[in-house]
C-alpha cells in the first residue's frame, strides 16, 4: 500500500523536490536524509553490489558460462515466464476483487477482506504444505499437479494474490463518484467511463501491485518447493537453482544467476512504469 | 416550457427528499432552485440530469419524456460543486471529452474547444492539468466541458459553493453575462438568496421537499407567498403583529401617531453604508435599517425615544395580514 501512494504521488513529490532544490537542507532534514541513505545503503545497495561483485570475480567467461548453462536457462525461463503470467492474471483478478470489495455490498464482505491478506500472513512453507496436501498425489479433490509446471503457477498465484488487491483498493475507494457522473452526463457509456476515467486513475496502483506481484513471484521458494518436485529442466525455479549451486559450493554461479534475476526484475519495474505513464497520459 | 417536472417524489430510506413536486422551467432562461440545505433542490437537479431516479412522477425535457432515459441520453450539461475535473487530463482534453467520445473529427473538436476556452477565458491554460488551476478556473473549465456537447439544458449544482466570497461574486456576474451570450436554458441550485436574486430570471423556492413559491426575483421579494419565503429571501423583523423587512421601516421623532409604535433606541450598528438601529418597544425589539444619510438627518442616538412605522409606499403589511399572525 505504501508503494501505491508512492507511485501516485510521484508528480507531487517531483514538484516539491524541485522547489526544495533551490534551498539548502535544514539540519533536521539533512539528518533525515543521511539516516535514510545509510539505511538504504546497508540494506539494499551494499548487498546488491556484493552480489554483482561476487558474480564478476570469476571473470566474464565464467559468468557467461554460469548463465548459459542449459539447466539455469530453463530455470530462469520458467520462473520469469510464470511470474509474468501470474502478474497478468493478478492485474485482472486483483482489480476485479478490489472493485467488488469497494463498490459492492454483500454478505461476508468483511470476512473476505480479512481472508485476502491470508497469503501475506501465512508462512510460505505452510502454504506449500497446504498446496501439497490439496493438489499432491493424494489429493482429496482428485487434482494431482505435483511435479508439474502448473504447481509452480498455482503457488505463485497463491502468494501474490493480495498485492494488486491491496494497492488498488484504497485508490478505488478514494475515487470521486461525481467525476464518473460528469463523464456519464457528457455521454460516456459505463465501459467508456471505466476505460477513460477510472482505469487511468487506477493504473499507478495497478502497476505498483503488479511490480510487487512479479518480484514476489520471481523470489518465491517456500510455497512451491514441496509441490513442484524441483525437477531440473522441468519444474526447477531459480531460487531452487541458486540454492543448489550454493550447496555444491559454486557461489559464483549462484551470484551470476542472482545478478540476471536482478537485471530482469529491474527491467520489468521500469517497463511497468513506462506503461503506467502511457496509460495515464492517454486517458 | 423547456423542462416539465410533474408530481415527482423521491425518498432516501425513510427520508422524503421530494414530495410530489411539479415545476415548469421556461426555455432560454436562467432559473434558480433556491432553498435551505437538505431541502431537496439538489435531488431535483440530479433527477433532471438522470443521475438520480425519481420514485414516481415524470420529467420532460424539451417535449421529450426523459423519465426513464439514462444520463447519457438526456443531452444535459451538468456542473458539480466540487468541479469533478478529470484530473489526469489537461484542460483542453477535459473540455474535449464529450466531443471525443462522440468521435467528432479532430479539426472540429479542436476548433470548438478553442472557441469554448476563449469563452471561459482559459485559453492560456489549455495545456495545464486541473490541479494547476485555481478553484474559479476549474469551475470555468467544468462549465466549458458541459457546454462543449451543446446541451439542451445546463444544470449547475451549487456551482460557486466551494469558492471564496470574492471569486463567487465575480463568477456570478460572469455566469449571467455568459448566459446572455450562450442562451442555453440554465438551472442552478443555490442556498444563497443573494446569488439567486442577483443572477436568476426566475426563482423556484424549495423547502422540505416541496415547492414554496415560483416567480421572478421581484415577485418573490415583494410578494412572498408565505413567511418562509419572506424570511428566506431577505432580512425580516417584527413590528407588532406584522412581519416586515427592516429597510421598509421608518423612524421619526415627531408626535406619536396611531400607525406608529413608540420605542427607545437601544443599539446602533454601522455596517458600511448601512446603519442598523434596534428599537425596543413595549413588548419587542424591532430592527430598522437606514442609509447613513437618513440616519444622520434624523439626528438621533442611543437612548432616544422614537416612533417606528412601515414606510408609506410599502404595501406589504396590507397584502399579508393573514399570514403574519403566525410569525
Amino acid at each position: 500500500m505504501t508503494s501505491a501512494t508512492l507511485v501516485t504521488d510521484r508528480p507531487a513529490l517531483k514538484r516539491r523536490a524541485a522547489q526544495d532544490g533551490r534551498r539548502l537542507l535544514t539540519r533536521v532534514s539533512g539528518l533525515g536524509l543521511g539516516v535514510a541513505m545509510l539505511w538504504f545503503s546497508l540494506l539494499v545497495l551494499i548487498p546488491l553490489t556484493a552480489v554483482v561483485v561476487t558474480a564478476s570475480t570469476g571473470g566474464w567467461s565464467q559468468f557467461w558460462q554460469a548463465i548459459t548453462n542449459e539447466q539455469t536457462i530453463a530455470a530462469i525461463r520458467l520462473t520469469v515466464g510464470t511470474a509474468l503470467l501470474v502478474t497478468i492474471v493478478n492485474v485482472v483478478m486483483g482489480t476485479l476483487i478490489a472493485w467488488v470489495l469497494v463498490r459492492d455490498r454483500f454478505f461476508g464482505k468483511r470476512a473476505l477482506e480479512v481472508l485476502i491478506d491470508l497469503p501475506f500472513a501465512l508462512p510460505t512453507i505452510v502454504a506449500g504444505l497446504v498446496l501439497l496436501s490439496l493438489y499432491g498425489h493424494n489429493s482429496p479433490l482428485g487434482v494431482d499437479i505435483a511435479n508439474t509446471r502448473a504447481a509452480v503457477f498455482l503457488a505463485f498465484l497463491f502468494v501474490t494474490l493480495p498485492f494488486v488487491v491491496r494497492t488498488v483498493q484504497p485508490v478505488l475507494a478514494e475515487l470521486d463518484k461525481e467525476v464518473e457522473e460528469a463523464a456519464m452526463s457528457l455521454g460516456a457509456s459505463r465501459f467508456t467511463v471505466f476505460r477513460r476515467i477510472i482505469l487511468p486513475a487506477l493504473t499507478p496502483a495497478i502497476a505498483a501491485g503488479a511490480a510487487l506481484s512479479f518480484a514476489r513471484g520471481v523470489s518465491e521458494y517456500g510455497s512451491l518447493v514441496l509441490l513442484s518436485g524441483n525437477l531440473p529442466m522441468r519444474t526447477e525455479v531459480t531460487s531452487v537453482r541458486i540454492l543448489s549451486s550454493i550447496e555444491n559450493d559454486n557461489l559464483d554461479s549462484a551470484a551470476a544467476v542472482a545478478t540476471i534475476l536482478l537485471a530482469i526484475s529491474f527491467a520489468v519495474i521500469v517497463i511497468l512504469d513506462v506503461i503506467q505513464r502511457r496509460v495515464v497520459r492517454r486517458g | 416550457m423547456s423542462i416539465e417536472i410533474a408530481n415527482v417524489t423521491k425518498r432516501f430510506g425513510g427520508f422524503v427528499a421530494l414530495d410530489d413536486v411539479s415545476v415548469s422551467i421556461p426555455s432560454g432562461q436562467l432559473t434558480a432552485l433556491l432553498g435551505p440545505s437538505g431541502g431537496g433542490k439538489s435531488t431535483l437537479l440530479r433527477i433532471i440530469a438522470g443521475l438520480e431516479q425519481a420514485d414516481s412522477g415524470r420529467v420532460t425535457i424539451e417535449g421529450l419524456d426523459a423519465t426513464n432515459l439514462p444520463p447519457q441520453k438526456r443531452n444535459v450539461g451538468f456542473v458539480f460543486q466540487h468541479y469533478a475535473a478529470f484530473k489526469h487530463l489537461s484542460v483542453r482534453r477535459n473540455v474535449a471529452f464529450g466531443l471525443e467520445i462522440r468521435k467528432r473529427p479532430k479539426d472540429e473538436v479542436r476548433a470548438r474547444v478553442d472557441e469554448l476556452l476563449a469563452l471561459v477565458h482559459l485559453r492560456q491554460f489549455a495545456d495545464r492539468l486541473p490541479s494547476q488551476l485555481s478553484g474559479g478556473q476549474r469551475q470555468r473549465m467544468a462549465l466549458a466541458r458541459a457546454l462543449a456537447v451543446e446541451p439542451t439544458v445546463l444544470l449547475l449544482d451549487e456551482p460557486f459553493g466551494a469558492l471564496d466570497a470574492k471569486v463567487r461574486k465575480e463568477l456570478r456576474d460572469w455566469l449571467r453575462r455568459l448566459h446572455d451570450e450562450v442562451n442555453v436554458t440554465t438551472v442552478f441550485v443555490t442556498h444563497d438568496q443573494e446569488e439567486a436574486l442577483e443572477v436568476a430570471d426566475e426563482i423556484v423556492v424549495i423547502n422540505e421537499g416541496r415547492v414554496e413559491q415560483i416567480g421572478s426575483p421581484d415577485e418573490l421579494y415583494d410578494q412572498p407567498a408565505n413567511d418562509f419565503v419572506m424570511r428566506f429571501l431577505g432580512p425580516v423583523t417584527q413590528l407588532g403583529q406584522q412581519l416586515v423587512r427592516p429597510h421598509d421601516l421608518q423612524i421619526h421623532t415627531g408626535t406619536a401617531d396611531p400607525a406608529a409604535v413608540t420605542g427607545r433606541i437601544t443599539r446602533v450598528t454601522r455596517i458600511g453604508f448601512e446603519i442598523r438601529v434596534e428599537v425596543t418597544t413595549a413588548d419587542q425589539i424591532v430592527t430598522v435599517t437606514l442609509t447613513r444619510n437618513e440616519f444622520l438627518s434624523l439626528g438621533v442616538q442611543t437612548g432616544d425615544t422614537v416612533q417606528v412605522q412601515v414606510a408609506e409606499q410599502v404595501h406589504i403589511g396590507a397584502a399579508y395580514p393573514q399570514t403574519l399572525g403566525a410569525a
